[in-house]
């Protein structure tokens, strides 16, 4: 009998779909594998002499969160104005537009500024975060690291993984202040509402909950940035193009992740 | 095994501190490395040659336990590494310095921290006696001066000495170094080659030379292992290793192509498959 695979459009279609299925898993059992060690050497590695070090953890804050408050102000302010720009030309049909501060305040808070800066720190740290380990790897310093009884997953994944759960977070709650500064600024330009009775609005409507929403979701996205980052940097093959491709690879799934888990958060959230 | 084998032991015999067992490993399918058996003796230097794809690299993993052996066993320093948990294998480390083939300086640190860095990680000094050691391992490969440039400031030959000033900065019990000379000037090559030996000498380090480099390997070596196709097909002194008759170990040596080695007309040949070009020359 001819034990030979039949070599049609279907049968490849479909054994091409199961290597992307099986090699999907694969990568999330990394992913799963990776943030299990972490906090293994997070709250463990003290008690085996071997702690993260504070000042790895200083130096990848500084990074990840202090040299993007700029760009991540101009993203804020952006998404704020913009905000109320369509939410007076979306309320104006009905003659509404002085109930913009409700869409400017829920949407900044529990969506917008969460999301833009998740995915501004993807594509400057994640990639980073991909690149460095990546050419670590191609370098043989990961090897190096092993050999020298230094774990990498404690020298070089924890320090990147707590100064995204510290930094992103910190950098979300830039984002919504000067989103809704500036979008206060807008209102008031347009609209003719002070800036004093902007604030008073937006402090009546949001709640902690609105504000703890925003903030679990950035949590998330950090966890979700840092070890995206990590394991594209960490299956690089093939030098610098093999860098070059992990690095595109983690920005994109990263974005894809991020997006993904705010549909899926929002779901459950507002059901509970 | 082939009959070029001289499985010579060292002169003073002494305790084993590398000791490979039918040691077999795959990269997917490929059989890399087919039941490599091989130990290096306390004090010693064992030279490892071999033509590029042989599995030297291989062997080398193996011997620092970055690989697993599909079959057979690893054992450092007495220890089985492949029966060892993690932790206690990277305690093991700490008793193994490798100087990597490019170096494998950490390029976000200078130089001084690149050194420092097993100390910092692993030694309960205080940071002045870490400054002084690291100092003094500098000064050692001759680059006490340039503690303070960045990795990508060193030159291929700065960045080798740099390396192996890391590789020795906890005085390890065995040495890997990987192409320790490749792509460096004689003079330098030849400065290289006496430190190594020297470390053998003053500290009584055993060490494991990863080379292509006839002329260093002879200068070094207490032992030369050949490897070939994943296979040792010689360990032995130098003067065996000069006499020995195999055609692969003197093209080796004598770095001349092996015999078969594919004739310009042989090569058109196959390229044509059935020779319809054989009046074109190469």
């Amino acid at each position: 009998m001819d034990s030979t695979p039949p070599n049609n459009l279907f049968y490849r279609a479909a054994e091409r779909t199961g290597r992307t299925v099986v090699a999907g898993i694969e990568e999330a059992g990394t992913c799963g594998v990776i943030l299990g060690q972490s906090f293994y050497w997070l709250f463990i590695g003290p008690r085996i002499r071997q702690p993260v070090r504070l000042n790895h953890v200083i130096t990848q804050m500084v990074e990840v969160g202090i040299q993007a408050i700029f760009i991540i102000a101009i993203m804020g302010a952006t998404i704020g104005v913009m905000l109320a720009i369509q939410g007076i030309y979306a309320l104006r049909l009905f003659g509404a537009e002085s109930r913009v501060v409700i869409g400017i305040a829920l949407s900044t808070v529990r969506e917008f500024a969460p999301l833009i800066t998740a995915i501004m720190v993807a594509a400057r740290s994640g990639s980073g975060l991909a690149a460095r380990i990546g050419t670590m790897k191609i370098n043989e310093e990961l090897d190096a690291l092993n050999v020298m009884g230094i774990n990498p997953i404690r020298f070089l994944v924890v320090p990147a993984l707590l100064a995204m759960i510290v930094m992103v977070p910190a950098l979300t709650i830039l984002s919504m202040y000067i989103g809704l500064y500036s979008a206060g600024i807008y209102v008031q330009w347009e609209l003719g509402l002070s800036m004093t009775a902007f604030t008073r609005d937006v402090v009546n409507i949001l709640s902690v909950d609105d504000l703890m929403h925003g903030l679990g979701k950035s949590l998330i996205f950090a966890v979700l940035i840092a070890i995206i980052g990590v394991v594209n940097g960490a299956s690089v093959k093939g030098g610098a193009e093999g860098v070059g491709r992990a690095t595109t690879h983690a920005v994109v799934q990263s974005i894809a992740a991020i997006v993904i888990t705010d549909m899926i958060f929002a779901l459950v959230v507002t059901r509970i | 095994m082939t009959n070029a084998t001289s499985m010579a032991e060292p002169i003073q015999k002494s305790e084993k501190v590398i000791e490979l067992t039918d040691v077999v490993a795959h990269y997917g399918s490929h059989m890399v490395l087919k039941g490599v058996n091989i130990s290096v003796y306390e004090g010693e230097i064992m030279v490892v040659m071999g033509r590029s794809g042989s599995g030297k690299s291989t062997l080398l993993r193996q011997m620092l336990a970055l690989e697993g052996p599909t079959s057979g066993s690893v054992n450092l320093l007495n220890k089985n590494v492949s029966e060892m948990k993690a932790e206690a294998l990277f305690d093991l480390r700490r008793d193994i310095g490798v100087a990597f083939q490019g170096g494998a300086l950490l390029s976000s640190l200078t130089v001084e921290q690149n050194v420092m860095l097993p100390l910092t990680e692993h030694a309960k000094l205080d940071p002045q006696n870490m400054e002084i050691m690291t100092r003094m391992k500098l000064e050692v490969v001759g680059l006490s001066k340039f503690g303070h440039l960045m990795p990508s400031e060193l030159s291929g030959g700065m960045l080798k000495r740099a390396a192996l000033a890391r590789a020795i900065i906890m005085d390890p019990k065995i040495l890997f170094c990987d192409e320790p000379s490749s792509g460096l000037d004689p003079m330098t090559a030849s400065a290289l080659d006496d430190l190594i030996i020297k470390l053998r000498d003053v500290l009584g380090m055993s060490i494991v030379v990863i080379t292509h480099e006839v002329e260093s390997a002879f200068k070094i070596a207490d032992r030369i292992a050949v490897v070939e196709d994943g296979e040792i097909v010689f360990i032995g002194s130098i003067s065996d290793v000069k006499n020995n008759k195999s055609t692969y170990i003197q093209n080796l040596l004598n770095r001349s192509a092996e015999d078969g080695e594919i004739h310009p007309d042989e090569y058109l040949r196959r390229l044509t498959g059935d020779g319809s070009m054989k009046d074109v020359r190469l």
